[in-house]
């Protein structure tokens, strides 16, 4: 396949020459032949006051620097403890209101399909912020193969459970196996990514390895990681942060900078590796693309 | 070299460095790029758990004293405190300049709508009262009153765990092993003194 490379790409956004070719030879590891690359989100249209501040984050940050309990509550446990994880070979189930339930291998479900690089804005709840390029799949293009049926309202995502390699399991610091939810149209959202890897690489463990979520507009906890099975389900399911703290955390966790987290405001976010903050944007700043799923919701009732 | 000498040519100097070490290092973490991938919240935590500790070691004066029955001990404690005084006013100094970006506004909300910052920035007050009363001449000024107004510091010490645990999202492991710390060392003063231990009349003399 060709991969055009405009003349107007900032040279910030093109991945240095190191990481293309290991990113060559993992695609070609893995059978995938091609990939569409839709650098600083043209593929998918935001404004451009946004797409200016798309400049990754390093990926050192990106990858030392992770709310990923499984392996610890601190923000460096995850890169020293993920070690342990086995993402290969891996399984995913499907389960609940759908045509093709079954225990999917990890390469199986996503045969045939391309994976996408997305520079997406990541906030997390805890107020910083970073920018990572993702490589993933269109979650709704994976939904549609499985068929979902007309009782399927929620999409639950739930995350590996294994103490022996997930250490931070042995502790109940949460309710076990970490579990999310969104709703369909959340979920067929093409914004919303099953994520395999980030700069062109897998995903490193403590990324969630060797499948996540992404849902950009959302803070990062929504986004599962490393999971094991997808269940549709016609009731609105519970979510682990939710359960653990319901005043805290909710359903929904539409980043908003007008409703604050109790302990903290949300209005201002800090990038990861800088000392001053910037106002957060309503939606992450993707707005124009997922305002209408919440027309008429009340987003402070629904936080 | 007599005690006094003792304590002034080797015990303070030796404070000083330690007490100025954990600056130095957030100053050389600065400067040279070792701070956290969230430099202020990394600061922040630094500094408010060194104020915590320094503030433990300043509790830790009375029972060694009374326990060992040295008592020049006595005339470090003023400077520990006030460390401990140091790295809260710090700790604090860089919530208002990088979270609150220097909005007296926005400081007041916080305090007033937020509890754990409420209890925080209370054991500042306590401390900033017990720092402003510690020189000879307040004590002095204060007499009888001085020991029970110093009392203080038992309250923002467990007002400063209490904050700390109050801070964390899930995980407060960490806090409550400041808290049985803090426990424990005030649990010390219940031991026997040593036959060797002053009066209690005289324990609030301050180091010259």
């Amino acid at each position: 396949m060709l991969i055009r490379r405009s003349a107007d790409i900032p040279t910030r956004e093109i991945t240095d020459e190191k990481l293309y070719w290991s990113r060559r030879e993992w695609l070609a590891a893995v059978g995938l032949g091609t990939v569409d690359v839709a650098v600083g989100g043209r593929a998918v249209g935001w404004p451009a006051q946004a797409r200016e501040e798309l400049k990754p984050t390093p990926y050192d940050l990106i990858t030392s620097y992770n709310n990923f309990y499984e392996f610890g509550t601190g923000k460096d446990d995850p890169e020293a403890n993920a070690h342990t994880l086995k993402p290969r070979p891996w399984s995913v189930a499907v389960e609940g209101e759908v045509k093709r339930p079954a225990v999917y291998d990890l390469d199986e479900f996503f045969r045939g399909m391309k994976p996408e690089e997305r520079v997406y804005r990541h906030r997390c709840v805890e107020t910083w912020s970073m920018v990572a390029p993702w490589l993933g799949y269109p979650l709704r293009d994976v939904i549609k193969r499985l068929e979902p049926g007309t009782r399927a309202r929620y999409v639950e995502f739930v995350t590996l459970l294994d103490p022996v390699q997930m250490p931070g399991q042995r502790r109940r610091v949460l309710d076990w196996p970490y579990v999310e939810g969104l709703r369909m149209d959340e979920a067929m959202h093409p914004l919303t990514l099953l994520t395999v890897g980030v700069y062109g690489k897998p995903l490193p463990h403590q990324n969630g390895a060797p499948v996540r979520l992404t849902v950009p507009w959302k803070y990062g906890f929504k986004s599962g990681k490393s999971l094991v099975k997808i269940r549709f389900v016609e009731r609105q399911p519970r979510n682990t942060w939710n359960i653990s703290a319901p005043h805290e955390y909710g359903f929904y966790a539409n980043v908003n900078p007008t409703v604050d987290h109790p302990r903290w405001s949300q209005a201002r976010e800090r990038p990861l590796g800088q000392f001053f903050m910037k106002p957060t944007l309503l939606f992450n700043g993707y707005g124009d693309q997922v305002a209408s799923l919440y027309a008429g919701m009340d987003l402070r009732a629904n936080f | 070299m007599t005690e006094a000498q003792l304590i002034r040519r080797a015990l303070k100097p030796a404070l000083w460095i330690l007490g100025l070490a954990p600056l130095g290092w957030q100053i050389w973490a600065f400067f040279t790029g070792h701070l956290e991938a969230e430099p202020v919240k990394g600061m922040e935590h630094f500094t408010g758990r060194t104020a915590l500790i320094t503030l433990f070691i300043t509790l830790l004066v009375t029972p060694v004293r009374r326990l060992t029955g040295w008592n020049p001990v006595i005339k470090v404690r003023r400077l520990i405190g006030l460390f401990a005084f140091f790295y809260a006013v710090v700790h604090f100094s860089i919530f208002l300049v990088f979270d609150l970006q220097f909005s007296f506004g926005e400081l007041t909300r916080e305090i007033v709508k937020r509890p754990w910052i409420t209890v925080g920035f209370t054991a500042l007050l306590m401390l900033t009262t017990l720092a402003v009363t510690s020189p000879q001449a307040m004590v002095r000024r204060l007499g009888k009153r001085w020991r029970t107004l110093h009392r203080l510091i038992y309250a923002a010490a467990a007002l400063g765990v209490l904050h700390f645990a109050w801070a964390q999202k899930k995980d407060i492991r960490l806090p409550v092993i400041y808290a049985v710390v803090l426990a424990v060392i005030l649990a010390l003063r219940w031991l026997p003194a040593s036959p060797r231990s002053p009066s209690k009349r005289m324990v609030a003399e301050p180091a010259p």
